[in-house]
């Protein structure tokens, strides 16, 4: 075991070589490059055993993953924002498959207006796909999964693929020590892949993805990719117990962080979270009674560890990376539907939607946020969801709209 | 924990100047976080890295907004406000400065509060080695860092450019750290923010605005003029009038910016406002008649662009 300080992607990286993969089916597409370029580097230097590909756009990436995976070889491969969607289709249609195989998104915010920077609109938007999704907020835990997402998506009673989400540049190009175990520590967590059924032979007829052309078939199948979700959450409890024997580290469903005895809770996911113990930590000094709910799974969602953690809080914040047009932060309608009804439900659910496009959330607008809480506490009344924003960044954008002419009704530019 | 600021340009080493500094904490005993920032990545436009250090894991992430230390690699930056490198200065805040210049001028100049440090400018033909003579300057300011550690970073970082070149960059390093040795323990570690007692964001509740003014379009033509790209150069061609044959103009036409003009006596022109310094018109010209002067050298013989 060394302790080396190590970026997102370079933990990615560790994760997929540590893991053994055999198939590696790649698209480049910024922040997510770095991964298959240093795996790519091992691949060539005979460090790691493992077939790469090159491929003609994310969409075949998925189709040659998920084609991989039905043959019983250990599959990764990795892609961001745009790239991800590209791959929709194929998200989809493999996660029918019920094979497992493993990828990762870097988190990177979807056009338009275009960015390269962090939020969680595009891993969100393949919330429904079928792919089991874990959340990381440091490079450790970006390591630590890769290895549990492997056990978690060859599960028997899992069998679906696997998406460990990290946020671009605050954990891809960010380092932080991260300890690399030995391959014989992962190889007894995570020994070669046993792929039993799982083998799609020439000789050996398979058709898969199927027709099903009446809806009780139809339904049965999903119903059943559904059920098998599900269950994700007690296996990854579980091999979380199982990865802590071992490691040290322990993962389960929900980080809880100083939440017990606290009266207000942040619920976030990805990286920002670590801001949000910070702020946990400099209101707790300040004598508030303030913790942090932070889902590591998001699907399957934990409804009931939610629960648990939240009954009888007095306030809860739930801050969004995401913007659902026309709706608001999705996590937060994902944590009403848990909560609906439960005796003990926190009186105030408020809404914060902030950190688009990589927008940064200072730790002062942590305490806003802590303060707007309590103050709806105090009043009974949930307030309306709030987009954070300031007086000074709107000042900034107003600027750009003035060159942009942007207000000009006689458009074209003409003077 | 220290959180210290790295300003340069793409291709000036401040992404490796910071990772540097990193693993000097990190072997030093200390939890780091280090991290480049730049859009698309673009050789010659202002960029920055940040590190933070500190006994304890590090949960803030992202932008420092209050340095302990500021770092600039090209004292031009200081003359641009977009390149940020002033925000955030506390009034304790160290300066650490590659430049001709002496502190006391840049005190002045910038009216800065904290101790400012100039490390003197390299030579034309190290310049490429600024990464380690800031990361040795800086490491020479910090109490826990020392010598030791500073090589063995230094080896760490670079060991796969092969070892001329980082012997190399260790000599520059070595002397930058030298120089600034009589100057240890001039930064000091910051404290975090005071949830008692704060500046609160100033928050505002965006109103629904028309499309015309909502919708990310640009209206204007030639907004790319406005922005003054010719900052980014570090190369400066130059076109020896009496050598150039007004062939066919092929620097104006092989100029990715479109920075050539040819003007009514068919001479082609710079657009040194424009001119990112790639260098392509220099390689392209069949007379030879074009050169590169670097920018600092073409800047202090007072020839304005
Ligand atoms: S160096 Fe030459 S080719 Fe490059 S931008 Fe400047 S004028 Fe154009
Ligand atoms: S390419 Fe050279 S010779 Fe031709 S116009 Fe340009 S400077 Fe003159």
């Amino acid at each position: 075991m060394t302790r080396k300080l190590l970026t997102g992607n370079g933990a990615a990286a560790w994760g997929a070589r540590l893991a053994r993969i055999d198939y590696l089916p790649a698209f480049p597409i910024t922040p997510q490059t770095e991964i298959i370029e240093t795996l790519s580097n091992w691949i060539e230097g005979r460090e790691l055993e493992c077939r790469m590909v090159t491929m003609e756009s994310e969409h075949s990436m998925l189709t040659a993953a998920g084609a991989a995976a039905v043959t019983g070889v250990r599959v990764f491969t990795a892609t961001s924002s745009q790239g991800l969607l590209y791959a929709t289709e194929m998200l989809y249609t493999v996660a029918g498959w019920r094979v497992p195989l493993v990828m990762v998104n870097v988190s990177r915010g979807l056009s338009s207006p275009i960015t390269l920077e962090p939020d969680h609109n595009d891993v969100l938007a393949m919330r429904d796909c079928g792919f089991l999704q874990l959340h990381c907020a440091t490079c450790q835990e970006v390591l630590d999964n890769l290895l549990i997402a492997y056990r978690l998506a060859e599960h028997p009673t899992v069998r679906l693929p696997v998406l460990v989400n990290l946020d671009g540049f605050y954990l891809s190009f960010t380092r932080e020590p991260v300890l690399i175990p030995t391959q014989a520590e992962v190889d007894r967590f995570l020994p070669p892949f046993n792929p039993g059924s799982i083998r799609f032979r020439g000789g050996e007829p398979l058709s898969e993805g199927v027709a099903v052309l009446e809806g009780a078939a139809y339904s049965y199948f999903r119903y059943e990719a559904h059920l098998a979700s599900l269950q994700g959450i007690r296996v990854y409890e579980e091999l979380g117990q199982e990865f802590a024997g071992l490691f040290g580290r322990s993962y389960t469903a929900l980080e809880c962080y100083k939440s017990e005895d606290a009266e207000i809770v942040f619920v976030m996911i990805g990286s920002f979270a670590t801001k949000a113990k910070e702020a946990v930590d400099r209101l707790r000094e300040a004598g508030k009674k303030v913790g942090l709910v932070r889902p590591r799974l998001v699907r399957p969602f934990p409804a009931a560890a939610l629960r648990g953690a939240l009954a009888g809080k007095k306030g809860v914040a739930v801050i969004d990376q995401n913007l659902s047009p026309g709706k608001g932060g999705i996590l937060h309608g994902e944590l009403a539907s848990a909560l609906y009804g439960m005796a003990e439900a926190p009186p105030v659910l408020a809404s914060f939607v902030g950190g688009l496009g990589g927008r940064d959330i200072s730790s002062e607008e942590f305490f806003e946020i802590h303060k707007a809480v309590q103050r709806a506490v105090s009043e009974g009344v949930n307030p309306s969801p709030r987009l954070l924003y300031t007086e000074e960044e709107l000042r900034g954008v107003r600027t750009m709209q003035s060159v942009a002419r942007a207000a000009d009704t006689k458009q074209g530019g003409g003077a | 924990m220290y959180r210290i600021r790295l300003h340069g340009r793409g291709g000036q080493g401040m992404k490796t100047a910071g990772r540097i500094l990193g693993s000097a904490f990190f072997l030093a005993g200390f939890e780091v976080q280090d991290a480049p920032r730049y859009g698309a990545e673009r050789r010659g436009a202002p960029i920055f890295a940040y590190v933070r250090a500190g006994r304890t894991p590090i949960l803030e992430r992202g932008v420092i907004s209050r340095p302990d230390l500021i770092i600039v690699a090209d004292d031009h930056l200081l003359a641009m406000p977009g390149a940020g490198v002033l925000s955030g200065a506390q009034p304790q805040t160290a300066f650490l400065i590659h430049s001709h210049e002496k502190p006391s001028l840049w005190r002045e100049r910038l009216n800065l509060q904290g101790p400012v440090f100039t490390l003197p400018g390299l030579p034309e033909n190290e310049l490429r080695f600024r990464g380690a003579a800031c990361a040795g300057g800086a490491a020479a300011l910090i109490p826990e860092l020392n010598i030791d550690l500073l090589a063995e970073a230094v080896q760490e970082e670079l060991a796969p450019l092969g070892p001329e070149l980082v012997a190399t960059n260790l000599g520059v390093a070595r002397m930058a750290y030298a120089s600034l040795a009589a100057h240890r323990g001039a930064v000091h570690e910051g404290g975090p923010v005071s949830a008692g007692e704060y500046t609160p964001p100033g928050w505002l509740t965006l109103a629904c605005e028309e499309p015309l003014l909502s919708a990310p379009a640009i209206h204007a033509a030639a907004t790319s003029e406005l922005s003054q790209t010719g900052l980014w150069r570090t190369e400066r061609p130059i076109i020896d009038g009496s050598r150039c044959n007004r062939c066919w103009w092929l620097c104006s036409t092989f100029c990715p910016e479109g920075a050539i003009q040819v003007d009514d006596e068919r001479r082609p022109r710079i657009d040194y406002g424009h001119c990112k310094g790639c260098l392509v018109c220099l390689a392209q010209c069949p007379a030879h008649a074009i050169s590169a002067v670097p920018e600092e050298e073409a800047a202090a013989q007072g020839e304005t662009p």
